[in-house]
C-alpha cells in the first residue's frame, strides 16, 4: 500500500451530495496515484515526505463550539470556519447569498468542481472526496457590495486533516472584496486543504486577499481556480506572514475578451518556514492583460519558491502579460528558487518576466545608520520599502492594518505612513 | 524591392528550402545496424583502441541500457529507433593524407559547397581546420605551426593513440557517462571528434576549427570533443555543422567537454546548420548534445552559438564554475522555421566564491516552429558574492509559431545577486513605423530590427564566424535580414 492509500484509510467519502462523476473520478485518480515527489516538475522544490508520513484523522464537527476568534474588522460580513466546519455567518445584506454547503440545493452543488482539474492534482481529489463542509457565496447581478466579506479559517485541532471548499459565483456587473484569514491557534501536525473556485461573469469584479498567519507545525496546501468571462476583473493578493509549510496554487483561466487579472504576493519568512507559490494564467482569448508581482524577504533557514506560468494560447492576440518576482535573502541559510515561465503560441503579444535575488541595499542601510538609526531598525525600514509596493495593491483598509500590526509584532517593524 | 510587404516575406519564409542539401557520393565503410556489446567491441577494434577505452565504452553501455529517454523537454518528436541506426560510418579510405592534394576530390567539392574550402581557409584566414566527415577526421592543417608551440590539435582517435595519458585523465570528468541518456549513448559508441590541448601559458595564435558534417543516410553521428586549456592559456575554438538533405530523421548525440585550468580562457563558438527538415516537417536532424565546461580558479569559458538548423534541438551548453572568481558566459541566437523545434539554453552552476556568469539568449521563431529557452542558474552555499545576469528575448514572426521560456533560478547564498529578464513580442509596429517614416522600406526596416536584435550575440563571435553566422541568419530568414 503506498503512502497515499495509507493516508486515505482514516477518512470516509463526503456526505454532501456533490456531483457523482467528480467523486468517482477523484476516487479513481487517488487509487492510481501516490503523493507527488520532487521528480514531479510541479513539486520539484517542495517535499511532501513529512506530510505523507503523518497519520491523520478526520476532524470532528465543530459547528456547535462557541468560540469567537480574532476578527480583522467589526464592520465586515464575517464567516468563521473552525477545523473546516462553518461555525458562524453574520447577517447578510441584500444581493448576497452565503451558505454552508450542507444547506445548498442540488442545483447549487452541481456548480462545484466544474472548472477544477482532477487529473494530476491529488490534493483536488482528496478535497473533493473528503470535504465535510464548505461555503457557497453568490453575489447577485448588479450588486456592488460596500462591505467586505471576511472569512476567518481557524485551525484548532491536533493531527487532523481539514479540507474545506469555497465556491464564489460573481454574477455579471457585481463587485465584491473578499478577505481570507488563515490562523491556527494551538493546532499541531494538522493539514489544512482549502480549495477555492470562482466564476466571474461578464463585467464582474472580484478581489481576494489571503492573509496567512499560521502558528505551529502545520501543513497548508491550498488552491484557487478562477474562471473569468468577458470584461471581468480579478485580483488576488497572497500575503504570507507566518507558516511552517505553505503551498499556494492559483490557476486563472481567462475565457473572455478584455479581462484584467492581477496576482500579487508577499512573503516574509524566517525560522524553518517554507512557502511555495505556484501560479498559472491561461489566456484563451484576445485583448486581455495580466500582471503578477511577487516579493519576498527570507531570513534564517526559510525557503521560498515562486513558479509563475503564463500561457498564451493560439489566436489569443494582443495580450499583455507581465510577471515579476523579487527576493531578498537576509541570511546565508535561506533558500530561494524562482521559475517564471512563459509559453506563447500567438505572435501579437507583449509578454515579459523578470526575477531578481539579492540583498538589502547596503548604501541605504549605511545612510540610515549614519543618521543614528540602529542597524536592526535600518534593516526594517529598507525591508518595508522593498515589500510595500505589494501591499499597495490591497484595497481593504482593515486587512492592511492587520498586516501592519502583525509585522510590528513579529519583526519589530514600525510603519510610518 | 520597395514593394516588398510583410505578407510576401511570410510567404518567402514558408518556402525556404535547405541550401546545403546535397549528398556526397563517397564510398563509406558502414557497419550493420543495431547496438549491442559486439558492435561496441567492433567500433573499438576498428579504431584500434586501447583496452581501457573499450572498458569505458562498455561501462557506459551498461549505464545506457538502464536509462530511459528524457521527455521533459518542450518538444514533440518520434523517438529514434536505437536498433535501427548504424553506429559507425567512415569514408572508406581511412589512410592519412600527407598533403591537401591527396584528399578525395569529391570530398573537396563537398567542402567547397559548404563554403569553407580549405584552400581559401588556409590562404585567407590562417585558420587550422580539423574537418570531420562522418565521424573520421580527414584533414588537419596548420599542424606544424601548432606543434611548435606544443599545442595538440588532432582527431580524437589520434589523441587516444598518441596522448593516452591526457585523454584518460580528462575523458568523462566534465560529462560523465551517467549524466544523461544521450551522454551515456555517446560514451558507448562515440566514433571520433576533436581533441585539443593548450600547454601552460600559451596563447593559441589562431582560431582552431572543426567542421562536422553528416553524410551517410541512417547513421548517427556521435562526436566527442575534448578541449583542455592548461594554466594561463587561451584558445578560441570554432565548430560548425551541416548535414545533407535526407528524409529520415538522423540522430546526432555529441558530447563536448571543456576544461579551463587556473587562469585559462576558452572561447567556444558554434554555427549549427544541420538539415532542419523540409517545409512540411519531414526529415531533419535530431540534435541531442551535451556541452559542458569546467572552470577552475580565475578561468573563463565563453560559449557563443548561432543555431539555425536541426529538426529537433536539445542542447544546454553549461559552465560549472568550480574555481573561485571564475567566469562563465553564454551568448546564443536560435532561429527556428517551418516545423523546427528547439529547446535550448544554458546552465550556470556557481560553486566558487566571486563567480560571475552572463546568459544572453535570443530566439527567433517563424513558420510553425517552437523555440524554447530553458536555463538553470544555481548559486550554491559556498559561492559568496556570486553574480548572474540573464536575458532571454524571443521574437515571433508568425501567429502559428511559439516561443517559450523556462528559467530555473536556485539561490542558496544571501550575498548572491541574480537578475533574470525575458521578453516576448513580435517586431513592434511602432518600431517599423518609425523606420519607415524615416524613409526605409519595410524589408529594410525588418532587417535593421532583426540585426539589431541579434547584434549583442553576433558581436561576440570571432570575425570569420560572424560573417558566416550573418550569412546563415540571412538564409534562414531570407528577405527579412537586410
Amino acid at each position: 500500500m503506498n503512502k497515499l492509500q495509507n493516508f486515505r484509510k482514516n477518512f470516509n467519502p463526503t456526505s454532501i451530495p456533490l456531483r457523482k462523476e467528480m467523486l468517482t473520478l477523484s476516487e479513481e485518480i487517488l487509487k492510481k496515484n501516490d503523493f507527488p515527489t520532487t521528480k514531479n516538475e510541479k513539486w520539484k522544490y517542495t517535499r511532501l515526505g513529512k506530510l505523507s508520513r503523518l497519520s491523520l484523522e478526520k476532524s470532528k464537527d465543530t459547528s456547535t463550539i462557541k468560540k469567537s476568534s480574532e476578527k480583522i474588522s467589526e464592520e465586515a460580513i464575517t464567516i468563521e470556519i473552525i477545523n473546516g466546519f462553518v461555525n458562524t455567518i453574520s447577517d447578510l445584506p441584500k444581493g448576497l447569498i452565503i451558505k454552508s454547503l450542507k444547506d445548498c440545493s442540488k442545483k447549487e452543488l452541481a456548480f462545484l468542481g466544474e472548472n477544477i482539474h482532477l487529473e494530476n492534482e491529488v490534493f483536488h481529489c482528496l478535497n473533493s472526496l473528503y470535504i465535510q463542509d464548505g461555503i457557497y457565496i453568490e453575489i447577485e447581478k448588479d450588486t456592488k457590495l460596500k462591505e467586505e466579506i471576511h472569512i476567518v479559517y481557524n485551525n484548532l485541532s491536533i493531527n487532523t486533516f481539514n479540507p474545506t471548499r469555497l465556491y464564489i459565483n460573481s454574477k455579471s456587473f457585481s463587485e465584491a472584496n473578499i478577505v481570507e484569514l488563515f490562523k491556527s491557534d494551538g493546532a499541531e501536525n494538522s493539514f489544512v486543504n482549502p480549495v477555492n473556485e470562482a466564476v466571474i461573469h461578464e463585467n464582474a469584479k472580484l478581489s481576494i486577499t489571503k492573509i496567512q498567519n499560521e502558528e505551529g507545525n502545520n501543513f497548508h496546501i491550498g488552491s484557487d481556480t478562477i474562471y473569468q468571462k468577458k470584461d471581468s476583473f480579478f485580483k488576488c493578493n497572497t500575503i504570507t506572514l507566518k507558516g511552517q509549510f505553505i503551498r499556494n496554487n492559483i490557476y486563472v483561466n481567462i475565457n473572455g475578451t478584455n479581462c484584467e487579472t492581477h496576482l500579487n504576493g508577499a512573503y516574509l519568512m524566517d525560522g524553518k518556514q517554507h512557502v511555495d507559490n505556484q501560479t498559472k494564467i491561461d489566456h484563451f482569448t484576445p485583448n486581455c492583460e495580466s500582471h503578477e508581482l511577487y516579493k519576498g524577504i527570507l531570513d534564517e533557514k526559510a525557503t521560498a519558491i515562486f513558479n509563475g506560468k503564463v500561457i498564451v494560447h493560439p489566436d489569443a492576440q494582443k495580450i499583455n502579460a507581465f510577471q515579476s518576482n523579487a527576493n531578498v535573502l537576509i541570511s546565508d541559510d535561506a533558500n530561494v528558487n524562482s521559475k517564471p515561465e512563459l509559453e506563447i503560441y500567438a505572435d501579437d503579444v507583449k509578454c515579459s518576466h523578470g526575477s531578481t535575488t539579492g540583498q538589502l541595499d547596503e548604501n541605504a542601510i549605511y545612510y540610515l545608520r549614519s543618521r543614528g538609526i540602529s542597524k536592526r531598525k535600518a534593516q526594517a525600514i529598507v525591508s518595508q520599502a522593498f515589500i510595500k509596493d505589494v501591499f499597495s495593491h490591497i484595497d481593504s483598509e482593515s486587512s492592511l492594518s492587520y498586516i501592519f500590526k502583525t509585522l510590528e509584532k513579529q519583526h519589530n517593524w514600525e510603519f510610518l505612513d | 524591392m520597395a514593394g516588398y510587404t510583410e505578407d510576401e516575406l511570410k510567404e518567402d519564409l514558408k518556402q525556404q528550402d535547405y541550401k546545403f542539401g546535397f549528398v556526397s557520393d563517397i564510398e563509406s565503410d558502414k557497419i550493420q545496424k543495431g547496438l549491442n556489446e559486439d558492435v561496441i567491441r567492433l567500433i573499438s577494434s576498428k579504431k584500434e583502441e586501447p583496452n581501457w577505452l573499450l572498458e569505458y565504452r562498455l561501462k557506459a553501455f551498461q549505464i545506457w541500457k538502464e536509462m530511459t529517454e528524457p521527455n521533459w523537454a518542450h518538444i514533440k518528436y518520434k523517438k529514434p529507433e536505437f536498433q535501427d541506426i548504424a553506429y559507425y560510418s567512415a569514408p572508406k579510405q581511412t589512410k592519412k593524407y600527407e598533403s591537401w592534394d591527396d584528399v578525395d576530390p569529391e570530398m573537396k567539392e563537398t567542402m567547397k559547397k559548404l563554403g569553407i574550402s580549405m584552400e581559401e581557409q588556409k590562404r585567407l584566414t590562417g585558420t587550422a581546420v580539423d574537418f570531420v566527415m562522418d565521424s573520421v577526421s580527414v584533414a588537419t592543417s596548420f599542424k606544424d605551426k601548432l606543434n611548435e608551440l606544443g599545442i595538440i590539435f588532432c582527431s580524437f582517435s589520434e589523441a587516444v593513440k598518441e596522448h593516452p595519458k591526457l585523454v584518460k585523465k580528462y575523458l568523462g570528468t566534465v560529462v560523465p557517462a551517467t549524466d544523461n541518456f544521450y551522454a551515456a549513448l555517446n560514451s558507448a559508441v562515440f566514433s571520433d571528434g576533436s581533441f585539443c590541448y593548450i600547454p601552460k601559458g600559451v596563447r593559441c595564435p589562431m582560431e582552431l576549427s572543426t567542421y562536422f558534417r553528416i553524410n551517410e543516410g541512417g547513421t548517427g553521428q556521435f562526436e566527442r570533443t575534448l578541449v583542455i586549456a592548461d594554466e594561463s592559456s587561451y584558445v578560441s575554438y570554432l565548430e560548425g555543422c551541416t548535414a545533407p538533405q535526407r528524409d529520415e530523421n538522423q540522430l546526432h548525440a555529441a558530447i563536448v567537454e571543456l576544461i579551463a585550468l587556473d587562469e585559462a580562457e576558452i572561447k567556444y563558438s558554434t554555427v549549427q546548420n544541420w538539415y532542419p527538415g523540409d517545409k512540411n516537417g519531414v526529415g531533419g536532424i535530431y540534435n541531442f548534445v551535451t556541452k559542458r565546461g569546467m572552470c577552475h580558479t580565475r578561468s573563463k569559458i565563453s560559449w557563443t552559438q548561432v543555431e539555425t538548423g536541426s529538426a529537433i534541438t536539445w542542447k544546454y551548453p553549461s559552465c560549472v564554475l568550480r574555481g573561485d572568481y571564475s567566469i562563465g558566459e553564454f551568448y546564443s541566437v536560435a532561429v527556428t522555421n517551418n516545423y523546427q523545434q528547439a529547446d535550448t539554453g544554458s546552465k550556470m552552476i556557481h560553486l566558487g566564491k566571486g563567480t560571475k556568469s552572463t546568459i544572453i539568449s535570443k530566439g527567433i521563431s517563424s513558420g510553425k516552429s517552437h523555440n524554447s529557452y530553458r536555463g538553470l542558474v544555481q548559486i550554491n552555499k559556498r559561492a559568496k558574492n556570486a553574480r548572474n545576469f540573464t536575458q532571454c528575448d524571443s521574437l515571433l514572426m508568425t501567429d502559428t509559431c511559439g516561443a517559450h521560456t523556462f528559467p530555473y533560478i536556485e539561490c542558496k547564498n544571501s550575498s548572491a545577486q541574480i537578475e533574470h529578464e525575458a521578453t516576448t513580442s513580435k517586431i513592434g509596429e511602432d518600431q517599423l513605423f518609425y523606420c519607415q517614416q524615416r524613409g526605409l522600406s519595410e524589408e529594410k526596416a525588418i532587417g535593421l530590427i532583426v540585426n539589431g536584435y541579434c547584434k549583442e550575440v553576433l558581436d561576440k563571435m570571432p570575425m570569420e564566424f560572424a560573417v558566416e553566422a550573418r550569412k546563415l541568419l540571412t538564409l534562414s530568414l531570407e528577405n527579412s535580414v537586410g
